[in-house]
């Protein structure tokens, strides 16, 4: 406990108001409260893929990589599969080798997706309805394109070849779930599933904001209030999303 | 809140208020991406995995994490104290997945090697 005297007598040097930059009153980050906290809610969101990446780099490096080339791979549960012979199929294209077609797809459908989400907040800056209404239900239209294609994918992925892989006791898997993986070490599945599936969920809660934001807008919200800065806030949500595809993609679909 | 009036002028010289759309900085972060995108696939197809080729990878993916933060999330046209607040957890979110990785690995290696 301060002694109360000692207090005063020491106050005598904060008479005069301070009004340096991070004295209170203004913004010394130029950007609003909410904006801030978005970002850091998406620095913390980071931290929860760091871990799964983390989770990804170490599981995989405590099983055996392929060495052999592509033409000769084999599923089996010994070692690591290789992305290419996974993920090669294509809808409406059943039984052909289509290496990583589709995903480049879903790739290019979310970093589109997040141009689109730019274009809004840029209209939006410019307090054009039309405009920021007009790409909203752009991007929401390849997010929910998006979000189909993962669909599509995990059905695949969990339904399996027509072959399967014969394992060691003489039975045979088809498809992967959380406990049996006919492309390699059950954990390859497992870790399939959590990560796509939370980066999934991701794509989901950016459709339900961005659903929220192409009404408000609509009723014109945003307008009366004078700014658009809400689009923005979902704006740097969307594109984190697009962010943690990039990562995702790579270590899980090209490494 | 509900008369909240945004203090900072959004018209930094970057945005025409009621003009024209200012789209050129947005389709050259697309243009790269997408190009970065497409060398990353024909690496896949034409050089064999390696060690090598995933330092590639993932250096091209930071490129591509560049564009997206700094023009798409607009964080290039921040304050600097805003830019840093951001760079310094991830730079050392990076060194902590590399650290985490390497450690468990070797740590893995010793208990699993042992009887071997």
């Amino acid at each position: 406990m301060a002694n109360p005297t000692t207090t005063l007598q020491n106050s005598a040097s904060y008479e005069a108001p301070r009004s340096g930059t991070w004295d209170g009153g203004n913004e010394p980050f130029k950007a609003s409260y909410g904006k801030l906290m978005m970002w850091f809610f998406l620095l913390s969101d980071a931290f929860t893929f760091a871990a799964f990446l983390t989770t990804y780099g170490m599981v995989r490096h405590r099983h055996l990589a392929y060495t052999g080339t592509a033409e000769a791979f084999k599923f089996s549960q010994a070692y690591w599969p290789i992305p290419e012979k996974v993920f090669n199929s294509f809808p409406g294209l059943h039984g052909m080798d289509i290496p990583l077609a589709f995903v480049a797809l879903m790739t290019m459908i979310l970093i589109v997706s997040s141009v689109t989400m730019v274009l809004a907040v840029e209209a939006g800056h410019r307090m054009d309805k039309d405009d920021v209404q007009k790409w909203l239900l752009w991007t929401l239209l390849f997010g929910a394109m998006f979000l189909g294609c993962q669909a599509w994918e995990w059905t695949h992925f969990i339904t399996g070849s027509e072959h399967g892989l014969k394992m060691a006791d003489g039975s045979t898997v088809f498809g992967a779930n959380l406990q049996v993986n006919e492309y390699g070490p059950v954990l390859f599945a497992d870790l399939f599933f959590f990560i796509t599936g939370f980066h999934g969920t991701h794509v989901f809660s950016g459709l339900c904001l961005l659903t929220y934001a192409f009404i408000a807008t609509t009723n014109g919200t945003f307008h009366k209030r004078g700014h658009y800065e809400m689009i923005e806030k979902i704006g740097l949500y969307w594109h984190f999303v697009d962010l943690v595809w990039v990562f995702v993609f790579t270590f899980f679909y090209l490494i | 809140m509900a008369h909240h009036a945004p203090e900072h002028d959004y018209n930094d010289g970057t945005h025409a208020v009621h003009g024209k759309a200012n789209v050129k900085p947005i389709l050259r972060a697309l243009a790269w991406i997408v190009g970065i995108t497409a060398f990353e696939f024909l690496l896949a197809f034409t050089m064999p995995s390696s060690t090598l080729r995933n330092s590639i990878f993932i250096i091209l993916t930071i490129f591509k994490a560049f564009f997206i933060v700094a023009e798409f999330m607009h964080l290039r046209h921040e304050t600097k104290g805003l830019i840093w607040s951001i760079m310094v957890p991830m730079a050392l979110l990076v060194w902590l997945l590399v650290a985490l990785i390497t450690e468990g690995s070797a740590v893995g290696e010793a208990i699993f090697s042992a009887y071997k």
